[in-house]
């Protein structure tokens, strides 16, 4: 549990320069509705993501990943 | 019941809020007579033609007619059938001869349209457990293409060498991959560093497509496109590209050098599943095809056409989409949607027409009014031009 839970802190200082509306960030925090980021944000956020893990998230995986808490295991799977 | 016409109300209802406003729809113009390749008459009035991607002019050309009218007399209006059924005629094989000679390559296949030999080249050639790198600014029929498909989608910065490099690092090495690049980018006009991106492709063991649908018959020794330019051209594994720009008819194509190349025929269903374009259109592209081969001047003066707009623009104030002309096209950057649409209407009661350009099809939201050239704009069309450019822009208030 402190493996996901150090996973999600990461992720979460990641979210940070990119969350313009200050938003409160949990597991369930969508992308596109709560945190209303476009696809250009998206894919930078995504290149910020994959360079820092260095790991490859293919859209076909990103088009799975709607929350904070489904990119948190996207993103251990691809590390494990 | 659920509408399923009610995903589209956002859409329905940005247009009904420009449209009440006074302003014209863009998406809806009729040319109702064309009188050459870079004149037409739209709502009566004559109009300069910006924006048609009839780079070279071919569609009235003498010899492009001519073939077409003898083809429909000797051959009939349509084929009624699949390329691999009743539907290749002389013509059809004649024009993907002309493609061979015109890209030095083995092989070429001759698709309905450009949009449809993305769709079927990628989706066919990529599949499970395949890996599709594409720039994140690809044409729609790209996207389409690895959408149809069953390959893993990787994406990376427009334009950016080291951010495709660090992607192909991270693919397994095992796994099969290709490269999908684009010689000009429609939206901005601007150019890949083909070069490089062929290169650190190579080394990682992918297979390269660069669509050349931009800059066939202009950009390059023998308008074989950027790859040729940037001299790379025998690195590249498919070329893709179309008869509706440069070559001014309708279809689209591939051609490569791969040895197996002929087996798409059978297994590429954008290819099998759809009808063999008419023979009259095939005889023409093989005419026009054929004559873009030595079309030397006439690229010359479409170089210079593009300068001369590029920096007419933007010494009256415009923004554009790049430093440089790179192509044909030259993009004005527009400050929002509204002032972009009323800079097109303003233009086209000047008598010129080019295209809106929004999102989605455009890259980081931009509204763009883009203008494309042709070697048949003399050089006082393009002073007219930009007089229009300056009559409309001081109206709307963009500069």
């Amino acid at each position: 549990m402190t493996d996901r839970s150090e996973m999600y802190d990461r992720l979460k200082g990641l979210i940070e320069p990119f969350n313009k509306k200050g938003v409160e960030i949990s597991e369930t925090t969508t992308f596109a509705g709560d945190l209303e980021w476009d696809s250009l944000t998206v894919m930078d956020f995504v290149a910020e993501v994959e360079d820092s893990f260095d790991i490859v998230i293919s859209m076909n995986m990103q088009a799975e990943i709607e929350n904070v808490g489904q990119l948190v295991d996207a993103v251990g799977k691809l590390t494990a | 019941m659920t509408d399923l016409f009610s995903k589209f109300d956002p859409l329905i209802q940005q247009r009904e809020g420009l449209l009440a406003t006074g302003q014209k729809d863009p998406f809806s113009l009729v040319m109702e007579e064309v009188k050459s390749p870079t004149v037409a008459i739209c709502n009566g009035k004559e109009t300069i033609l910006l924006g048609t991607y009839n780079y070279m002019g071919m569609t009235f050309d003498d010899d492009v007619l001519a073939a077409g009218k003898k083809a429909m007399d000797e051959f009939g209006a349509g084929t009624t059938g699949s390329r691999v059924l009743n539907g290749t005629f002389f013509h059809h094989r004649d024009v993907e001869n002309a493609l061979k000679e015109f890209y030095a390559m083995d092989h070429a296949m001759v698709f309905s349209t450009g949009y449809q030999a993305n769709l079927g080249i990628i989706s066919t050639i990529a599949g499970k457990g395949d890996y599709i790198i594409l720039d994140i600014d690809s044409h729609a029929s790209i996207y389409d293409g690895c959408k149809m498909g069953d390959a893993e989608i990787v994406a990376f910065r427009h334009n950016d060498v080291e951010a495709l490099e660090k992607r192909l690092k991270r693919l397994p090495a095992e796994a099969g991959k290709l490269v999908v690049l684009e010689g000009v980018y429609s939206m901005l006009g601007d150019v890949a560093p083909l070069k490089e991106m062929i290169r650190i492709s190579k080394e990682a063991g992918a297979m390269i497509l660069v669509d050349e649908a931009h800059s066939m018959g202009f950009i390059g020794e023998n308008g074989r496109g950027v790859a040729e330019e940037q001299g790379v051209l025998d690195d590249v594994d498919f070329v893709i590209g179309t008869f509706s720009k440069s070559v001014g008819t309708v279809g689209g194509f591939c051609v490569s050098n791969h040895p197996k190349f002929e087996i798409l025929r059978l297994v590429c269903r954008p290819y099998v599943f759809t009808a063999a374009l008419p023979p009259s259109v095939m005889a023409s592209s093989a005419a026009s095809i054929r004559k873009l081969m030595h079309n030397g001047n006439k690229r010359a003066h479409l170089w210079e056409n593009s300068k001369t707009l590029h920096k007419g623009l933007r010494d009256l104030g415009f923004r554009l989409g790049t430093e440089s002309p790179q192509s044909a096209i030259i993009a004005v950057i527009m400050p929002d949607l509204e002032r972009g649409a009323a800079m097109w209407q303003a233009l086209l009661e000047n008598g010129l027409y080019v295209n809106l350009a929004r999102p989605p099809a455009t890259p980081a939201g931009m509204t763009l009014l883009r203008c494309s050239l042709c070697a048949e704009h003399s050089s006082e069309q393009v002073q007219d031009i930009l007089a229009r450019f300056e009559r409309a822009g001081k109206a709307v208030g963009i500069i």
